[in-house]
């Protein structure tokens, strides 16, 4: 446990990826099995203990110290993990004494939830405040570190001079705690064979439009497509198993059953997951966002949000692997195959015809439907790559919306901005021109760079007119206040805010320093928005 | 006598209207009596001073000789009388010179007791609990998160990173005053010999704990003009932590910064600094010196200052003891 915590202590003070890869290929390199293995799926998100729960720390701590002092505490901290590891009343204990990894991850395992209190409070009391800011973050799930699995599987291919698509390919038929994996990497083994069935396919990747890439690009070589706003997803099928991914290789089948009792057999496609009939009717994101983060599904979620997939790619038929033929062959075979395929579940993602850039662009920025935010390119002789390779796909967004907004209410952040004032509340202008007031339309917390947030945070504590807790009011006038250029991809009606809108996506674009809070724009600029 | 009779909140600082004088005033006064030499406690430019020969010495090596017209050296225990009131000079145990102000009139005692910790300090006297019946403390770590460590096991940590990376040169954030020389002080006790190389701002300070014969060791000037790429290699650089991540680095091997510091409990602080090597050291009292000081004057009444006073105050309620926040303004200790 010892090594693990001083593993995630490092990961957090080391910013540069880099260093992050270092430290994890050489972890994986001195710590046996199956301790490594354990951590490997601690930090891919493999470890899942039902028995061990947020609420049930917190119950332990409150059996342990005054609720007001913890609550003041948990805000100061800004996370849970770490304010618990530090407030834990625990003796000194000798550092032999410690539990391995292997050993704790085996003993969450088993634990029953009558138990669990018990076991959990035995191991914190064993353990010295680094070790218990581990554990925790174990047994809850959720490191949140700083390290995505992705970059764990690079450090995997570091360490066994792997490419990360074979990685990634041979991620789902591996169990925990991935003994083989570390004997082929360590090149005492051959390459795990498989027995497990519809597995991932790494998930090919947009480039965005930068400034003058499509001066030097070919229109004849590229088709565009719609991007649809929904979420990315592969849906397999193979030997009867069927199973859903995410674009980063989670699966998330259980979470939609109607589409996957739709896939066919023996099949992989890439696509937008997205509500609605295709036939009639395209849900918005917020409509998909019913459907989003749920383990388990209402039959009446099932009638109201029904989701389908628009196929954009087909990367399996039958026993093919398709995916090193050309896109224009693949798309080919996607209209052979789709018509077996029950059309309330899927449909093919249209092409967008333009001779030049200048018509795409004209096309983009008008899309036939809401739901479109912007189109995709794709070169006509391209395989299906795994990753973001640079040239043969591209997309380009529609333009986002901007406002110029008021900053109005600024909140200290969490995590490693717990002493700044980084989320920001932000308003414009309502009311009687002659007498405005702001209404609050919306908070971002990102698109400003370090060196901006120093500047807002002092900023903020400047102008503070009144404090509640970690939030400040700032000054807000006509006369005086920090005018923000706010980014936003749409907007939703909403009864819950004040101000009857609610953005989504926002983020600050720029800094106004030189524009007077007067000038800011009032909410009839965004109530025009809602009209159309 | 009220309590608030004798002592009380002004914004030029702690008043007291019998004695005519403040503590630690944050603005030029008449009289001022003042626990300690850090700048935001004691500052230049009142017309009469009182304060422990030390902090009397300290504050004539950053402000000058004529820092205040007259100045007055309390030894610790010596009771004076002010107008109508008396007040006493105790070890606080905070940095060198360091000290609570009693202040006592018709059967009343309050401590103002400026900042202090109860960990052991070979730089300083240590803290000495005076009875008494409101108890002012400072809360700079008044949260139960703030537990620091043993100091040698922190520096321990620093002396084996020197071995782990001989190539890097150790770049140790510390307040000029205090800090700095306790940490040298700890590595010394520590068995780390080597010369230690200090910033120009510690220079003086340094000096002067020196010549009242605390051991520093060899220490060598680390502000030259030129840096190379093995300068000051595998060994001890301390300088303010202002310059932690700063340009200043940037003439030594491979910087790794190491900031001593009571917020470096917290993971984040450590991580928002870029500070590779955190050092829980710090030289005001933690959660559990806080609470135990309080029990240990006996007051009745705890007023608490600067920092997390919320917490304090509530842990106060629950030990049935009467507490409120003082709300003075202008200590804030980010640096310590």
């Amino acid at each position: 446990m010892r090594r693990f915590a001083e593993l995630l202590d490092r990961l957090v003070l080391t910013p540069a990826r880099n260093g992050k890869l270092r430290l994890l290929a050489d972890y994986f390199k001195a710590v046996p099995d199956p301790d490594r293995g354990y951590a490997l799926a601690a930090l891919t998100g493999g470890l899942d203990f039902p028995s061990v729960k947020p609420a049930m720390l917190r119950a332990l701590v409150s059996e342990r110290m005054d609720e007001v002092l913890f609550a003041y505490s948990y805000d100061y901290v800004g996370d849970l993990a770490e304010t618990i590891s530090l407030v834990w009343p625990a003796p000194d204990v000798a550092e032999q004494d410690a539990p391995p990894l292997g050993t704790v991850v085996e003993t969450l395992n088993r634990v029953s939830r009558s138990d669990a209190p018990t076991v959990m409070a035995d191991l914190l009391d064993r353990l010295d405040p680094s070790a218990r800011f581990a554990l925790i973050k174990l047994a809850t799930g959720g490191l949140r570190i700083g390290v995505s699995a992705r970059l764990a599987k690079q450090a995997l291919a570091a360490m066994g001079g792997k490419d990360i698509g074979e990685i990634e390919e041979l991620w789902h038929g591996l169990d925990v705690p991935y003994e083989p994996l570390f004997a082929w990497l360590e090149g005492r083994a051959g390459k795990p064979e498989s027995a497990a069935r519809a597995l991932f396919r790494p998930v090919m990747l947009a480039h965005p439009v930068g400034e003058g890439d499509l001066e030097k690009l070919d229109p004849t070589n590229y088709v565009a497509e719609w991007k649809w706003d929904g979420i990315r997803v592969q849906a397999v099928s193979e030997g009867g198993v069927k199973r859903l991914y995410s674009r980063t290789g989670d699966e998330i089948s259980d979470a939609f059953p109607d589409l996957m009792d739709a896939i066919g057999e023996d099949i992989a496609l890439d696509g937008e997951l997205l509500v609605g009939d295709p036939r009639e009717k395209t849900g918005s994101f917020s409509d998909l966002q019913q459907r989003l983060n749920r383990k388990s599904v209402s039959k009446r979620m099932l009638a109201d949000y029904p989701v389908f997939m628009r196929c954009y790619d087909l990367l399996q038929r039958g026993d093919e692997d398709v995916r090193p033929r050309p896109f224009t062959e693949r798309r080919a075979l996607l209209h052979e195959v789709l018509p077996a395929l029950d059309p309330r579940r899927f449909d093919l993602s249209p092409l967008v015809e333009f001779t030049d850039w200048a018509e795409l662009e004209d096309r983009r920025s008008n899309p036939p439907h809401p739901v479109i935010e912007g189109v995709m390119l794709k070169r006509r002789d391209a395989a299906y790559l795994p990753g973001r390779p640079k040239g043969p796909w591209f997309k380009w967004k529609r333009d986002p919306f901007t406002v110029d907004a008021v900053l109005m209410y600024a909140q200290r952040g969490h995590g490693k901005r717990s002493s700044y004032y980084s989320d920001y509340t932000f308003g414009v202008w309502a009311g009687a021109e002659d007498d405005p007031q702001l209404v609050p339309v919306g908070k971002a917390y990102f698109g400003f760079t370090d060196e901006e947030l120093k500047l807002i945070d002092k900023y903020v504590r400047d102008n503070t007119v009144e404090r509640f807790g970690p939030v400040r009011s700032v000054r807000a006038e006509p006369g005086h206040g920090l005018v923000l250029e706010v980014a936003f991809e749409g907007l939703n009606r909403s009864t819950r805010h004040k101000s009857g809108v609610a953005m989504r996506f926002p983020r600050i674009a720029r800094l106004r320093w030189d524009k007077p809070a007067a000038e800011a724009d009032r909410i009839e600029a965004l109530t025009a928005l809602l009209a159309e | 006598m009220k309590p608030q009779d004798l002592l009380r909140p002004r914004p030029e600082g702690l008043y007291c209207p019998p004695g005519d004088f403040f503590i630690d005033p944050v603005r030029a006064v008449d009289r001022a009596l003042i626990t300690h030499g850090h700048a935001d406690h004691a500052r230049a430019g009142h017309r009469a001073v009182l304060a422990t020969k030390e902090t009397l010495d300290i504050m004539r090596l950053r402000y000058g000789n004529d820092f205040a017209e007259t100045r007055q050296a309390a030894a610790y225990g010596e009771r004076i009388g002010m107008g109508g009131v008396t007040v006493s000079f105790h070890p606080a145990g905070h940095v060198l010179g360091s000290a609570q102000i009693a202040v006592e009139a018709g059967g009343l005692r309050i401590v103002a007791s400026g900042d202090y910790k109860r960990h052991v300090d070979a730089t300083c006297a240590p803290f000495e609990p005076v009875r008494c019946d409101v108890f002012i403390t400072e809360a700079t770590f008044g949260l139960p998160v703030f537990v620091h460590p043993a100091p040698e096991i922190e520096t321990a940590r620093l002396i084996a990173s020197l071995a782990q990376f001989p190539e890097r040169a150790h770049i140790v954030g510390a307040y000029s005053l205090g800090k700095a020389q306790r940490v040298i002080s700890l590595l010394r006790a520590g068995g780390h010999d080597a010369p230690i190389l200090i910033h120009g701002a510690l220079a003086r300070i340094s000096r002067y704990y020196q010549g009242q014969g605390i051991k520093l060791g060899r220490l060598e000037p680390a502000t030259v003009e030129e840096g190379t790429a093995t300068r000051a290699a595998g060994q001890v650089v301390v300088a303010p932590p202002s310059v932690l991540g700063d340009r200043w680095t940037r003439r030594f091997a491979d910087p790794l910064s190491v900031f001593a510091s009571g917020w470096m409990r917290i993971r984040q602080r450590a991580k928002q600094r870029g500070v590779e090597l955190p050092l829980i050291l710090s030289d005001h009292a933690d959660w559990n010196e806080l609470t135990a000081t309080i029990r240990e004057t006996g007051a009745g009444e705890v007023w608490v200052t600067h920092g997390r006073e919320e917490a304090l105050v509530r842990w106060c309620e629950i030990n049935g003891i009467a507490a409120r926040p003082l709300n003075l303004v202008g200590y804030e200790d980010e640096a310590e």
